[in-house]
């Protein structure tokens, strides 16, 4: 049975590349014990398979994997066990959010946004108005490495959304105090294709300097996917009728 | 002692790999400070993914955290491009359990597993704000000790250590948090005073309390300074490894890791008494951990972490007293992916050896690893490495007719007595295993790996001088000369094994070499992409020292040896008449399963083998009812 998992990934863990995740995730299947399907053939591996890879040092609140579960979970109950029974084997920092049963549908073709909170430590002010720069602007062209070759490529039509006044109650209460102190900036951009990357948006607003000096943390609040008659928020933190902008997203 | 956590966290989205700094492995254990504990930070002095799985370091970390009076925390030599950042901004050395500065720890201890790590050890003393000279530091500063293989020679780091363990940590780590406690309980008054104490610890080398006279290059004497310090310090050996089924908890890190399986060590100590190991010579007698808590130890450390593969380690697993039943009885365990893959390192050179190895390996057969060592049989009697060549041939064709396709043999070259038809036997055997190979699979391949000899202290071999750079090259040459089509030759940077060489065997005086190589910057000396040797001779050359005079020179019997003051156990009587062997090319069996050859260990500490096993293992152990004369035959002739 093929099982879809949301997990938050927040804290010092946040320093776990996406590979060293994966293999986490593997060993916690093994610790909580549950049998995961294997492919065939001479190598045979796991049947997980993970969605947007979060870049390292990022952290997120939806994060999602699918995984082929055998046996499969047997009752109602058993799909509800598996949050608290996997949080309880994975590190500090990782929680699992949800589990229900996954559609046909890998999470790579479902996904094709997603919402970012970035912590600027620079001016609010300063800060504000660069966002309403940059979303005034009708292109908006980087340098960047796709698939080992540098190359320019405009940016702005991926940014959906881009503002510094926005309600923070979905971020953790710790994470805001740790960041309170900078001015913060959500984020609704593309995933598909190459998608835009947090640390492309801040080399925008700050052009020069290095993403990293600029922003103290990045996290990740929503995914989005385009089908709006989805039975339940499988990205959402929230449930999805409860978002307010969930409509302006026009994508596609 | 506060957290560094908060300056430390803003630089790990700039460097490569942070993982390595957050701790929040399974098995770590949160540190408990507090008045009365001696705090020990655990140092390992390379890269995270090397030290981590350091088995040493995991024991005594569980350890002393069991201890109501002492506390323990790990850290690893930062990388270059962090360290980079913490200088700039003034951060110190931190732990990675609790991101305490090095600086507030009572002990700074240091597994040292190799030689080319010495200038990370100042590095990190360094980079700790503790002053990397033994004489500058101050009561209040952290107590540094190393311990671990490469403390059998502590010499060249003599000016900036407080103490070296000699062998294993388990028993004497509580009998120096003992001293330590006492002595911060008086007010830690001088330093002095605490060697002194240290001093009384069997197994515990202070080299301050020694003064060392020098003639030209020669050592004339060691002598201690007090009456109450020993002449001779011995190494520590537990007897029973039953009473120490540790790591109990071990960790399984978050990121990838040099041997990223779970370990279950089934023996300690070797004697096949193979004369180029100083591992071998130094851990003797071999004592073996009962079957029942093998199979315990697998069972709990597979479901604590969550691995699907354990590594039995030893430095010879396939010598353990009934090993088919303890990888046989490894359960399946249904509910996880399929069985655990069991992996025998250091695999013996034998068929029966490597069927067994084909009954763990996973589905996946990518190479098989084993070490011949020297070309011929003649050189492998002058090494005690009595592997026949129907051994090896026999070996060979059980792993390819078991569906492997490549095999590794590893070889020394630059041994005692090595003749160029020794270093070409070298592209022969390759030639042969190819050959037995190609009836299996066309892909079959043979990689050959070399490594330059590096004699090593309390072996047999102390006393030879090693061959040079241009020396080791040309046999490289000479192996890569004669290797035959499906063979590939690689080899080990022979100037890394000149400087290994030199801090090896060295005495006091290389210490300021090693302090030279560092002050240039010479740090990560292990990762050939630092490694420089031109830095080292400019610093040899600026200390007047030498080189040669360290690494290349034969010693003489009379000569005495840096190192004469410490001692593995082995009487020096032992090691002189079996280097003599080795010259005359006489083989000595393994003494597990023939008579004793009064080496010192056994007698000298009250030990005693402990092997389950009265009869030498199947497929035979290092001579042990073999005709050896029967080595030089080649029942399996094959020329391609
Ligand atoms: S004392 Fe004898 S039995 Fe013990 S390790 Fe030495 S040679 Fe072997």
């Amino acid at each position: 049975m093929k099982v879809r998992l949301a997990y938050s990934k927040v804290g010092k863990i946040r320093f776990l590349g996406h590979l060293d995740m994966a293999h986490l995730w593997e060993r916690a299947f093994r610790k909580a014990n549950l049998g995961v399907a294997v492919s065939a053939g001479f190598t045979p591996r796991p049947k997980v398979s993970f969605g947007l890879a979060l870049p390292t040092a990022g952290e997120s609140l939806v994060e999602v994997l699918d995984v082929v579960l055998d046996p499969a979970p047997s009752a109602e109950r058993e799909l509800d066990d598996l949050a608290p029974r996997l949080s309880a084997v994975m590190p500090a920092g990782v929680e699992v959010t949800g589990a229900w049963v996954a559609g046909p549908q890998s999470i790579q073709e479902d996904v094709v946004a997603t919402t970012w909170v970035l912590a600027i430590d620079r001016d609010a002010e300063d800060t504000a108005t660069r966002v309403a720069a940059l979303v005034a602007a009708p292109e908006f062209w980087i340098e960047r490495e796709r698939k080992g070759e540098r190359r320019r490529d405009d940016i702005r039509p991926g940014i959906f959304e881009l503002r510094t006044d926005f309600d923070p109650s979905v971020l953790p209460a710790d994470w805001r105090s740790a960041v309170s102190a900078s001015a913060l900036v959500e984020a609704v951009v593309t995933t598909s294709g190459r998608g835009v990357r947090p640390t492309e948006l801040v080399d925008a607003l700050f052009p020069g300097d290095e993403p990293w000096n600029v922003m103290s943390r990045v996290i990740r609040t929503h995914q989005w996917i385009e089908r709006t008659d989805a039975p339940c928020a499988p990205f959402s933190v929230r449930a999805r009728k409860e978002l307010p902008h969930e409509q302006r997203i026009a994508v596609g | 002692m506060t957290s560094l956590w908060s300056r430390v966290e803003p630089l790990l989205a700039r460097v490569r790999k942070p993982a390595r700094y957050i701790g929040c492995e399974d098995g770590a254990i949160e540190p408990r400070h507090g008045q009365g504990k001696v705090a020990w930070l655990l140092a390992y002095p390379d890269v995270y993914e090397v030290g981590l799985p350091n088995q040493g370091l995991q024991i005594l970390y569980e350890i002393l955290n069991e201890r109501p009076d002492a506390v323990a925390e790990r850290t690893y030599a930062p990388w270059v491009d962090l360290e980079a950042l913490m200088r700039e901004r003034g951060i110190p050395l931190f732990s990675v359990d609790a991101h305490r500065a090095a600086g507030d720890f009572d002990v700074i201890a240091f597994n040292l597993s190799a030689e080319l790590v010495y200038t990370n050890v100042l590095n990190m003393l360094d980079l700790g704000g503790i002053p990397v000279h033994t004489a500058r530091r101050e009561p209040s500063d952290p107590v540094v000790v190393v311990g671990g293989h490469a403390a059998f020679n502590p010499e060249p780091l003599a000016d900036f250590i407080d103490a070296a363990v000699l062998g294993e940590g388990e028993e004497v780590v509580g009998e120096i948090n003992d001293v330590v406690r006492a002595w911060k309980a008086s007010g830690r008054t001088s330093r002095e005073g605490l060697w002194r104490e240290l001093a009384r610890i069997p197994g515990v080398y202070v080299p301050s309390l020694y003064d060392v006279v020098y003639e030209g290059e020669r050592t004339v004497s060691v002598t201690p300074r007090f009456a109450d310090v020993p002449a001779t310090v011995t190494k520590r050996t537990i007897s029973d490894l039953a009473q120490w089924d540790y790591p109990r908890r071990p960790l399984a890190p978050l990121t990838e890791v040099v041997h990223d399986r779970l370990a279950v060590e089934v023996f300690r100590g070797c004697t096949r008494g193979c004369r180029f190991c100083q591992a071998g010579m130094i851990t003797r007698p071999v004592r073996e951990r009962p079957a029942e808590q093998v199979r315990t130890m697998i069972t709990r450390g597979l479901e604590r972490t969550g691995y699907n593969e354990v590594s039995l380690t030893s430095l010879s697993t396939a010598d353990f007293s009934g090993i088919e039943d303890v990888v046989s009885s490894i359960v399946p365990d249904p509910t996880a992916c399929g069985a655990p893959t069991v992996s025998l390192p250091s695999l013996r050179v034998d068929a029966f050896t490597v069927g067994l190895a084909a009954k763990v390996a996973s589905g996946r057969r990518s190479g098989l690893t084993f070490a011949p060592e020297a070309g011929t049989w003649r050189l492998r009697t002058v090494i005690n490495k009595l592997i026949t060549e129907a051994d090896l041939y026999g070996a060979v064709e059980s792993a390819f007719a078991n569906g492997w396709s490549r095999t590794k043999l590893y070889f020394l070259t630059g041994l005692p007595t090595e003749t160029d038809d020794d270093t070409r036997g070298i592209a022969e055997l390759a030639a042969g295993c190819v050959a037995i190979g190609k009836k299996y699979t066309s892909r079959a391949s043979v990689t050959v790996s070399l490594g330059g000899f590096v004699p090593k202290a309390h072996t047999p071999f102390q006393w030879f001088g090693q061959n040079g750079v241009d020396e080791l090259q040309r046999k490289i040459n000479l192996v890569r000369g004669a290797a035959s089509r499906g063979v590939q030759v690689k080899w080990h940077d022979p100037r890394a094994s000149l400087a290994e060489g030199l801090a090896s065997r060295g005495d006091r005086r290389v210490g300021r070499v090693i302090e030279r190589v560092w002050r240039n910057g010479g740090t990560f000396q292990e990762w050939s992409e630092f490694f420089d040797l031109d830095r080292w001779l400019d610093a040899a050359a600026a200390e007047g020292l030498p080189v040669e005079w360290f690494t290349t020179r034969h010693r003489t019997e009379d000569e005495i040896l840096p190192w004469q003051h410490l001692s593995a156990g082995l009487h020096r009587d032992f090691l002189w008449d079996d280097w003599r062997a080795a010259l005359d090319e006489h083989g000595l069996p393994d003494c597990r399963w023939t008579p004793c050859y009064d080496c010192g260990v056994c007698t000298g500490d009250g030990l005693e083998h402990v092997v389950a096993s009265p009869v030498p293992p199947a497929g035979g152990s290092q001579g042990t009812g073999q005709d050896l004369a029967r080595g030089g035959e080649v029942p399996v002739v094959v020329r391609l």
